[in-house]
């Protein structure tokens, strides 16, 4: 081989993997990217089952059903009105409290409203939120950083404890 | 009293650094041998003020001093001695005066250590590093100060992150920031010899030892955040793609790669510009990794900081550092010149591509990291990037690396004999295989693509001993000849060795992890049974315990096998009485290098309790493999040739080669 060839062997051989690379991740991101959404674009736009999606919200009070053995059930709502009834096999994050933020990830169970999560992220130290759900309800007017006026100290003076508790299947 | 004087001690390390930054440059500029002594000097006393303000800020975490604001958010007086110590790192402002001291530590040691670096180049590496030292010093004061006080004195404190009260939090940082802020180093080296327009192969022969110990002490530190994550979550998993575990995973990947690159360029003077970028870019990621976890834009595992003003004076810093290099990099790069040509089937081309996989791995697992946040900036949707599309891109990428590695070490410089190494390699080929069917046959299957890993796990463990043995000629050569010849081998051969066994041993383990778990989750009322990977799990009944800071209802498992009770578990629900924060504390039984792990969950209506029980074959094998890669990193260090400061610059003129580029470049 010249050195000419090799060089453009190198090149090509580099350059092939790359692209492959390239298309693997555009591909993978196809997949496997799964959609923020809450329960009130859920409502106007209905996702088919199927389709993984992360649910946030807040968790319902008195929505928790435990004690089934261990399938566990509740719902996400997020003060709009609009509840999506979620259900869990396993064990709930410590931090999983009724009335605070939440995060789950699953997918709508065919020919039913139920969503059936494989992922529970729950976040909480009295003033913390997930950081999708806060945002979300801070846009929509619902949870406003003046409506707690401790908070823009409090969130501070917390911010290292925030605490996530996450579970997968 | 002691933390105001420690306070002070930050501000004049803060001086310090000013001057370092300037007076060596102009020292080195000039040529003037008084003004470049001040670097060694002034690091080293940098480095004292630096420990000295951390050690004030350690003794009011050990006292609980609450009128101290850091000590008041972050502790207790009830919290166990030793978390006291590592309570220090737990939490922002700490964890930044932590990254602060390793940053100048590692500065310290050139200045020591460096005794036979050109006068030059020691002045403006360690000026490189002041720089680093000053923008991180201005960070802490102005936006993470740990040494604000409190009028008047809070009476108590709100308690360390019980999460963080573990053995993991007093050894998983200090050994991440040896590892990911000592690649400053090879930064360092790498901006100093672009600002003298001076590359060449000494400069790989001085980088690579620092590279090499940070790139060891890395390894250490993300197997135990794993192990820790592992233990400690009680969601029995040991990786989770979470960004910030991304954080420290790319300047490893790069880092991996910079010590093969930086290989070529001292050995045959080749790749002299890549290894340049290559150094760049790895602190680049640990800069980018400091970003991403200090500065809250990520939702992650790790709640930490997330106040904006930080943020932003994080990304000043990394666009600063970053395209500052990046710019003197270009600036420079075309009138350095490249060296020594190879062919694509050599030591070299083998590196080459070693250096190709790992920048493109970590260039999905950046992609990925990054993604979210990109499409969230720009159209407002959220998404999460999790670990199906890592597994899926940088699991696939990965595959030819594995199976590469082993023919690397065996071929020869400059044109290797691919043929010649196959035949050396198929009887470990061939063992890898059968001992993979072995396992895939004992553990009743599983997916195809699981068989092929565990074959190319082992293929790195029986290629590295297969490269040792015909290095020693055995089988070839009478057994005291191949003795001698063995125990003549360059202390790094070994190094090689026993680092790519290692990975072969993790890589062994995630396959094994992965596809042989298996997972129970049921409610057990006490008495009941369930059998879990060959053994009998029995609920024996939960009793309430206390401890120095916390109550928990622990609940007792006994084990059995064939009839004999062969172990006890433990397994708790866990409420630390300052903030009632509940933790799940997990039962972890070691059998060989398998675990069972039992986790509880809620207790049910009819008085029972759901428990997740998890069968981990192989599991060790994970961080053991990690562990004999960093001892294989040490036992490289060791060697004679490499040893620190060892190598002095060959006093040959640096000839005006002609530029030829080479392909590879």
């Amino acid at each position: 081989m010249t050195l000419k060839q090799k060089r453009l062997t190198v090149i090509v051989g580099g350059m092939s993997f790359i692209i492959a690379a390239v298309l693997l991740v555009m591909f993978a991101f196809r997949q496997s990217v799964a959609y923020f959404y809450m329960p009130v674009d859920l409502a106007k736009n209905p996702i088919p089952p199927g389709t993984r999606i992360r649910l946030g919200g807040l968790v319902e009070e008195g929505s928790i059903v435990r004690g089934e053995g261990t399938a566990v059930r509740f719902a996400v709502t997020d003060q709009s009105g609009d509840t999506v009834n979620v259900r869990y096999q396993g064990i709930l994050p410590d931090l999983m409290r009724e009335g605070q933020g939440v995060v789950t990830e699953g997918t709508y169970e065919a020919g039913s409203n139920l969503f059936s999560a494989d992922t529970v992220l729950a976040k909480h130290d009295e003033t913390y939120m997930p950081k999708e759900v806060a945002d979300r309800l801070k846009a929509q007017g619902l949870w406003e950083e003046s409506k707690t006026p401790s908070q823009q100290g409090e969130a501070k003076d917390q911010e290292a404890k925030g605490h996530e508790a996450k579970v997968t299947q | 009293m002691i933390i105001e004087i420690g306070h002070y001690a930050l501000v004049l390390a803060l001086a310090i650094a000013t001057i370092l930054s300037i007076v060596p440059v102009i020292g080195a500029r000039r040529g003037d041998q008084a003004t470049m002594e001040i670097a060694p000097f002034g690091s080293v006393l940098l480095f004292a003020l630096v420990a000295f303000s951390f050690a004030a800020l350690t003794y009011a975490h050990v006292v609980s001093d609450f009128s101290v604001k850091n000590v008041w958010e972050n502790s207790h007086s009830l919290v166990p001695l030793v978390y006291k110590y590592s309570g220090v790192w737990g939490n922002h402002e700490g964890s930044m005066m932590l990254w602060l001291l390793v940053l100048s530590l590692f500065s310290a040691l050139v200045a020591v250590f460096g005794r036979n670096l050109p006068d030059t180049l020691k002045a403006n590496v360690l000026a490189v590093q002041a720089w680093i030292s000053f923008a991180f010093i201005l960070f802490i004061l102005l936006t993470s100060n740990p040494f604000i006080r409190l009028d008047p004195a809070p009476p108590e404190g709100r308690d360390l992150n019980p999460l963080l009260q573990d053995f993991g939090l007093a050894i998983h940082p200090p050994l991440l920031y040896l590892g990911y802020v000592g690649f400053s180093i090879c930064f360092s080296f790498a901006v100093a010899a672009l600002m003298e327009g001076r590359i060449d192969a000494a400069l790989a022969r001085w980088v690579r030892p620092w590279t090499l110990a940070a790139w060891i002490f890395l390894t250490l530190g993300i197997a135990m955040g794993s192990y820790w994550a592992y233990y400690e979550l009680g969601w029995g998993g040991w990786w989770f793609w979470d960004p910030v575990e991304n954080a420290s995973f790319m300047p490893w990947l790069a880092g991996t790669a910079l010590l093969h690159s930086a290989l070529v360029m001292e050995k045959r003077e080749a790749l002299k510009i890549w290894t340049v970028l290559l150094a760049i870019l790895t602190f680049s990621l640990s800069l980018l990794g400091t970003f991403l976890v200090r500065s809250g834009v990520l939702t992650s595992v790790h709640a930490f900081a997330s106040d904006p003003s930080r943020g932003v004076f994080i990304l000043c810093i990394l666009l600063i550092f970053i395209g500052g290099a990046l710019s003197l990099f270009a600036f420079r790069a075309p009138r350095l010149s490249a060296g020594g040509l190879f062919a694509p089937v050599s030591r070299e081309g083998a590196l080459v591509l070693n250096n190709l996989i790992l920048t493109v791995a970590c260039g999905t697992v950046l992609t990925g990291t990054l993604y979210p946040l990109l499409l969230e900036t720009l159209t407002g949707d959220k998404i999460s990037v999790g670990a199906p599309f890592f597994n899926m891109t940088f699991g696939l990428l990965m595959i030819p690396l594995l199976v590469a590695a082993p023919f690397g070490p065996l071929l020869a410089w400059k044109r290797g004999d691919l043929f010649g190494v196959l035949q050396r390699l198929y009887v470990a080929a061939g063992l890898a295989f059968v001992a993979a069917l072995a396992i895939f046959y004992a553990e009743y299957g599983g997916p195809m693509l699981s068989l092929l890993g565990l074959a190319a796990g082992l293929f790195l463990v029986f290629g590295a001993a297969a490269d040792l043995w015909h290095r020693s000629g055995l089988g070839k050569v009478d057994a005291h000849v191949a003795w001698r010849r063995l125990k003549g081998l360059p202390r790094s051969a070994f190094g090689t060795a026993l680092a790519h066994a290692g990975l072969g041993i993790t890589v062994l383990g995630i396959v094994a992890v992965s596809t042989f778990a298996t997972e129970h989750i049921i409610e057990m009322k006490p008495g009941q049974t369930t059998d879990v990977g060959g053994y009998v799990v029995r609920f024996d009944g939960m009793q309430p315990a206390t401890g120095p800071n916390y109550r928990e209802d622990r609940g007792h498992f006994s084990i059995r096998r064939g009839g004999f009770e062969v172990a006890d578990v433990w397994s708790a629900k866990r409420v630390y009485v300052a903030q009632q924060m509940p933790t799940t504390e997990a039962g972890i039984q070691t059998f060989g290098l398998s675990q069972l792990y039992v986790s509880l969950g809620d207790p049910t209506k009819d008085g029972g309790i759901v428990v997740r029980i998890w069968w981990k074959p192989f599991i060790l094998c994970i961080w053991g493999g990690a562990l004999i890669m960093a001892a294989g990193g040490v036992v490289s260090l060791s060697d004679r040739r490499l040893r620190v400061g060892a190598p002095s610059r060959k006093a040959k003129a640096t000839k005006p080669a002609a530029p030829v580029m080479e392909a590879a470049e």
